[in-house]
C-alpha cells in the first residue's frame, strides 16, 4: 500500500522539478518562461500523438522505453520512503547498477536507428556515465563507511550531519548533474549536434514511446534529488502515520527537493557548458571529493 | 584398489568438485556446438581431430583440478597447455595462427617454469609431492620460504590467468583456436591457474602476510582496468571478448586477493564471503564468455569476418544470436537481475564490509579499489554497447553482414543452454551461495557452520544486522511488473498509431550503412580520455591524381601497446643481445662443449652442496 503511495508520491511529482528548474532559470534570465507545468503538457501532447518508428530499427528499439521506465519505477522502489515498503530488495549499489540498465537499453537503441546522432549521443552516454560511476561508488562508499550499511534507509536518524555525509553529498551533486544531463555536462534545452547527449540519443523517439523516456528521466532526476535531500537534510524515513503527520512529512519531502532543485538552476544558469573532454575532469574533481569524503568518514567526522 | 588407487592420486574435495563443475558446464554446450560449427567448415578427418583434441584438453584440465599430488598436477597442466597450443594454431592455414601460438607456447612455458621452480621448493621442504604432505611442511616453512614460494606460484599461474602484465598472450591465442575452444579456453582454462592460486596459495600454503592479499589485489585492479580499456579499443569480436577476460580474471582475482588479505587479517567470515564472490564470478564469467565466444563464433561463421566495423543489422537475420549475445552482454556489464550483477555486488560488498572492519589507511585501499571495480564496471558496459549494437544493431555495412543466415540447431542449442544458465545463476544465487560458502570454508579452512549470508531463500543478506540486502528474484519480478505497466499505460492512454518511417536523415536522401557511427567513432571519447595510457596516432596519407586534385585519403589510427612496447620488446631485444654475445664461446669444438658440461657439473654439485 505505501510502497503505491510511494510510487504515486514520485510519478505525480517528478515532472514538476523539471518544470520549475527551467522555470527558475528562465526568471534569472529576465525571461518570462514557460509555465511551471509545461512537463505535465509535454506529456500529455506526446501521450495523444502518433508515433514515428524507424525502419531500421529492430525490437531492441520498441522494448526500450518500457526497459527504461521499469528500471526507473524498481529504483524509486529501492528507496524506503516509507518504512516497511519493500525494504529487503536491494541497497545503494544495486540503485546504481539498475540506472545502468535503463542506461544500457537507452543506449542500445539510439545505435539502432542508425542515425549518426544516436551514435553520437550513445558513445557520450556511456563516456560521460562510465567516468561518473567511481565518484558515484566513492560516495556510497563514504556513507557506508559512517553509517555502517549500504541500505539507504540507514542514511538518516543522525542528529548531527557529519562533514563526511556534506562532502559525500556534494560528490553525489556533480554525480547527479552528470547522469541527468545538466549544464555543465550537457544542455537539456539544446538539440545542437556538437553538443547533445541525452537528446541525441532519444532524437528517433515519439510519441508515447518518447513520453515513457521522459517520464523516466523525470524520475531518474527526483531520485538522485531525494538521495542528496535525505543525505544532507536527514529526516527518518516514516512508519505509518495518521493523516495530518504525513501531510506535513511530505511538505518536508517537497521543500528538501525544491531546495536542492533551485541549488541545480543556479548552478546551471551561472556556468557554461564544457568541451565532452573536460567532463572527464569534472568527474575526475566528484571522484576526488568522493575520496576526501571517504579520507573524513574514515577519520569520524 | 581401485578405491585405493582414487585415493592416493585424486582429492575430490569441495573445491576440485566446484571446479569439476564449472569445467563440465561450459565443455557440454562448447562440444554440442561444436558438431554445427566445425561441420562444412573443415574436413572430416580434421573434425575427427579436433574432437580428439577436444577430448583431451577437457580431461586434462579434469584431472588438473582433482588431482593429489603435484607431479601429477604439473604434468597433466602441461598436458593442457600443449593441447591447447594445438588448438590455437587449429587453423593452419592462418598466418596469424602460428604466431599466436608461438606467443602462447613460450608465454606458457615460463608460467611453467615458474611453477616448477615453485614446486621444487616445495618438493624439498616435503620430500613428498603428496598434498596433504605439503600442507603440513608449509605450517612449519619459514616466512621468508613462503614468501619466494608466493611470488612464483603468483607469477606462474599468473600467466596462465593472464594478469597483467603477463597477459599478452591472451589476446592473441584465445581468438585464434576455433570458437568452441575459445569459449574453453576463456571459460574454463584460465580458471585453472585461479584453482591453483586458491589450491597452493590459499589451501596448501596458507596466507601468512597482509602484503600478499594486497598484491593480488593490486594486480587485479590493474588487470581490470588495462583489460577493459584494451577491449574498448578493440574492432576484433573475439579479441575484444578476450581482453575481456583479462578484465573478468582481474575481478574474480579481485575476489580471491580479497580472502588472502581478511585471512591474515583474521576476519574469517568476511574471507569466506570474499571468497565466495571470487568463486561467484568465475562460474558466472565461465558461463557468460562461454556464451559470448559461441555467439561471436556463429558471427563469424555467418559472415566469414570478425571485424564488427564490417557488420551490422544481424539482428535481423540471426535472431537467436542476437538475443544470446545481448544476454550474456547484460549479464557482463553486470546488469541486473543477471549472473554477473550479483556477482559484481557481492565483491562490491565484500570491499564496502572489508572497509567496516579494518584499520585507517587499509579503509581508503578498499574503498579505492572498489571504485575501480566501479570504474571497470561502467567500462564494460560502455563496450559492450559498442560490441552489441555495431554488431547487431542498425543497417548492414557490408554484404557479408547482409548475407548472414542464422546458427545451425546445434549451435543454438549450446548457446541457448547457456543463456538459460545466466537466468538460473542469477535469479537463483541464495542457493549458490549456500554451495559456494562450502567451497569457500573448505578452501579457508574456516569453519562456516555460524555463517549466514543470506535473509531469506530469495535475499541475500551478506552482513548480519547491517541492513544490507539484495533479492534478484524480487527484483526480476518487479522490472517485469512495471515493464508490463509501462505496456499498459502505452496502450490504453496512447491514442496515437505508429508509423514506420526511415530515420531522420536532416534532408538529405538515402542515408546509409555509411553513416552510421562506427566502433572507432563510439570509443574516441575513450580514446581521448585514456590517451595518456593507450599512445594512439594517426596516420593520413593523400592519394592525388595530380598536384592540385587529391582523390582520395587514406586515414588510420591505432593506439600503442604500452606492454609490449616498454616491456615485451626491450625484452626480447635484450635476449636477442644476450644471446648473440654468448655465441663467442661456441666455437664448435667438442672438446670445448665437454669441458663446459664437466663445469657446470661442478658448479651444480657445488650450489647443492651449499643449500
Amino acid at each position: 500500500m505505501l510502497i503505491i503511495l510511494q510510487l504515486i508520491l514520485f510519478i505525480v511529482t517528478a515532472p514538476f522539478l523539471s518544470g520549475m528548474i527551467s522555470k527558475i532559470k528562465n526568471n534569472i534570465r529576465m525571461r518570462k518562461g514557460q509555465s511551471i507545468f509545461q512537463p505535465y503538457y509535454n506529456l500529455v501532447k506526446l501521450f495523444s500523438k502518433s508515433e514515428v518508428v524507424s525502419a531500421t530499427a529492430s525490437w531492441i528499439f520498441k522494448v526500450t522505453p518500457f526497459v527504461v521506465f521499469s528500471s526507473m519505477l524498481v529504483s524509486v522502489v529501492l528507496i524506503p520512503v516509507f518504512k516497511g515498503a519493500i525494504y529487503q530488495m536491494g541497497d545503494f549499489l544495486a540503485l546504481i547498477f539498475i540506472f545502468s540498465l535503463g542506461r544500457f537499453f537507452l543506449t542500445l537503441s539510439a545505435l539502432d536507428t542508425g542515425s549518426s546522432f544516436g551514435g553520437m549521443g550513445a558513445s557520450r552516454e556511456m563516456f560521460v556515465s562510465s567516468l561518473a560511476e567511481p565518484a558515484f561508488c566513492m560516495a556510497v562508499f563514504a556513507l557506508s563507511i559512517q553509517f555502517g550499511s549500504t541500505h539507504i534507509s540507514a542514511f538518516s536518524g543522525m542528529h548531527a550531519i557529519p562533514v563526511s555525509s556534506i562532502v559525500a553529498a556534494l560528490t553525489l551533486f556533480l554525480v547527479t548533474i552528470a547522469e541527468t544531463s545538466r549544464i555543465p555536462v550537457d544542455n537539456q534545452e539544446t538539440h545542437l549536434e556538437l553538443t547533445m547527449v541525452h537528446e541525441a540519443m532519444v532524437l528517433e523517439y515519439s510519441g508515447r514511446s518518447l513520453a515513457l523516456i521522459e517520464m523516466a528521466s523525470y524520475l531518474k532526476q527526483m531520485i538522485l534529488f531525494f538521495l542528496i535531500a535525505q543525505i544532507i537534510f536527514p529526516v527518518a524515513f516514516t512508519a505509518a502515520l495518521n493523516f495530518s503527520q504525513m501531510l506535513l512529512w511530505i511538505f518536508w519531502y517537497c521543500l528538501r527537493i525544491v531546495i536542492i532543485a533551485v541549488t541545480v538552476a543556479l548552478v546551471e544558469v551561472s556556468v557554461a557548458k564544457m568541451r565532452l573532454f573536460r567532463v572527464a575532469d569534472f568527474l575526475g574533481l566528484a571522484f576526488v571529493l568522493g575520496v576526501i569524503a571517504s579520507v573524513c568518514a574514515i577519520s569520524g567526522v | 584398489m581401485s578405491d585405493l588407487f582414487l585415493k592416493q592420486f585424486f582429492l575430490f574435495d569441495p573445491l576440485s568438485l566446484f571446479f569439476l563443475f564449472v569445467i563440465s558446464v561450459i565443455s557440454l554446450p562448447s562440444a554440442i556446438y561444436s558438431f554445427g560449427y566445425l561441420k562444412g567448415e573443415y574436413s572430416s578427418l580434421k573434425i575427427k581431430l579436433a574432437w580428439f583434441l577436444l577430448f583431451i584438453f577437457v580431461s586434462s584440465m579434469v584431472f588438473v583440478v582433482s588431482v593429489n599430488n603435484v607431479l601429477v598436477f604439473l604434468v597433466f597442466w602441461e598436458i593442457m597447455s600443449l593441447v591447447s597450443y594445438f588448438l590455437v594454431v587449429f587453423d593452419t592455414n592462418h598466418e596469424k595462427s602460428i604466431q599466436a601460438g608461438m606467443i602462447y607456447i613460450i608465454m606458457t612455458h615460463i608460467g611453467t617454469a615458474f611453477l616448477i621452480a615453485a614446486f621444487m621448493i616445495l618438493y624439498k621442504h616435503a620430500n613428498s609431492f603428496d598434498f596433504s604432505v605439503i600442507k603440513s611442511a608449509c605450517q612449519v616453512m619459514s616466512a621468508q620460504t613462503k614468501n619466494i614460494i608466493f611470488l612464483l606460484l603468483l607469477a606462474g599461474f599468473g600467466t596462465k590467468a593472464g594478469i597483467v602484465p603477463l597477459h599478452i598472450w591472451l589476446p592473441y591465442a584465445h581468438p585464434q583456436a576455433p570458437s568452441h575452444i575459445s569459449s574453453i579456453m576463456s571459460g574454463v582454462m584460465i580458471k585453472t591457474a585461479i584453482y591453483g592460486i586458491i589450491r597452493f596459495v590459499i589451501f596448501l600454503l596458507g596466507v601468512n602476510s597482509l602484503w600478499w592479499g594486497a598484491l593480488v589485489l593490486i594486480l587485479a585492479v590493474i588487470s581490470c582496468l588495462v583489460g577493459v580499456i584494451y577491449a574498448l579499443m578493440e574492432h576484433d569480436i573475439k579479441k575484444l571478448l578476450a581482453y575481456h577476460s583479462v578484465e573478468n580474471i582481474g575481478i574474480i582475482l579481485l575476489g580471491v586477493g580479497l580472502a588472502m588479505f581478511f585471512t591474515s587479517l583474521n576476519l574469517p567470515y568476511l574471507a569466506v564471503f570474499s571468497l565466495i564472490a571470487g568463486l561467484y564470478h568465475l562460474v558466472n564469467h565461465a558461463i557468460f564468455k562461454g556464451l559470448l565466444f559461441l555467439c561471436a563464433g556463429s558471427v563469424y561463421r555467418a559472415t566469414g569476418t570478425r571485424d564488427i566495423e564490417k557488420l551490422g543489422g544481424l539482428i535481423k537475420v540471426m535472431p537467436y544470436t542476437a538475443a544470446c549475445f545481448l544476454l550474456g552482454a547484460m549479464a557482463i556489464s553486470a546488469l541486473p537481475p543477471f549472473n554477473g550483477f550479483v556477482s559484481e555486488w557481492l565483491i562490491l560488498q565484500a570491499f564496502f564490509l572489508g572497509a567496516l572492519n579494518s584499520a585507517g589507511g587499509l579503509k581508503l585501499f578498499l574503498g579505492i579499489c572498489a571504485a575501480i571495480l566501479a570504474l571497470t564496471g561502467g567500462l564494460a558496459a560502455a563496450c559492450f554497447v559498442k560490441a552489441f549494437g555495431i554488431t547487431f544493431l542498425a543497417l548492414p555495412r557490408s554484404n557479408y553482414a547482409k548475407n548472414a543466415k542464422e546458427a545451425s540447431l546445434s549451435m543454438k542449442a549450446g548457446m541457448v543452454f547457456l543463456s538459460f544458465l545466466i537466468i538460473v545463476f542469477g535469479l537463483g544465487a541464495v542457493k549458490i551461495i549456500k554451495i559456494l560458502a562450502q567451497v569457500s570454508g573448505s578452501a579457508t579452512g574456516f569453519d562456516i557452520s555460524g555463517m549466514s549470508f543470506s535473509f531469506n531463500n530469495l535475499t541475500l543478506s551478506p552482513a548480519v544486522g547491517k541492513d544490507i540486502y539484495l533479492s534478484t528474484p524480487l527484483l526480476a519480478l518487479l522490472l517485469i511488473v512495471f515493464g508490463v505497466t509501462g505496456f499498459i499505460i502505452y496502450g490504453l492512454f496512447g491514442r496515437g498509431k505508429a508509423t514506420t518511417y526511415k530515420t531522420w536523415d536532416c534532408g538529405y536522401y538515402n542515408i546509409g550503412a555509411r553513416n552510421e557511427y562506427t566502433a572507432t567513432a563510439f570509443s574516441k571519447p575513450f580514446r581521448i580520455a585514456f590517451s595518456f595510457f593507450l599512445l594512439p596516432y594517426h596516420k593520413t596519407q593523400k592519394i592525388r591524381e595530380s598536384f592540385y586534385h587529391v582523390k582520395s585519403f587514406v586515414y588510420e589510427t591505432h593506439t600503442t601497446s604500452v606492454f609490449k612496447r616498454y616491456i615485451y620488446q626491450p625484452l626480447l631485444a635484450l635476449i636477442f643481445k644476450t644471446a648473440k654475445s654468448m655465441r663467442r664461446i661456441q666455437l664448435g669444438s667438442i672438446h670445448l662443449y665437454l669441458a663446459y658440461i664437466f663445469i657446470t657439473i661442478l658448479l651444480l654439485i657445488l650450489f647443492i652442496h651449499q643449500f
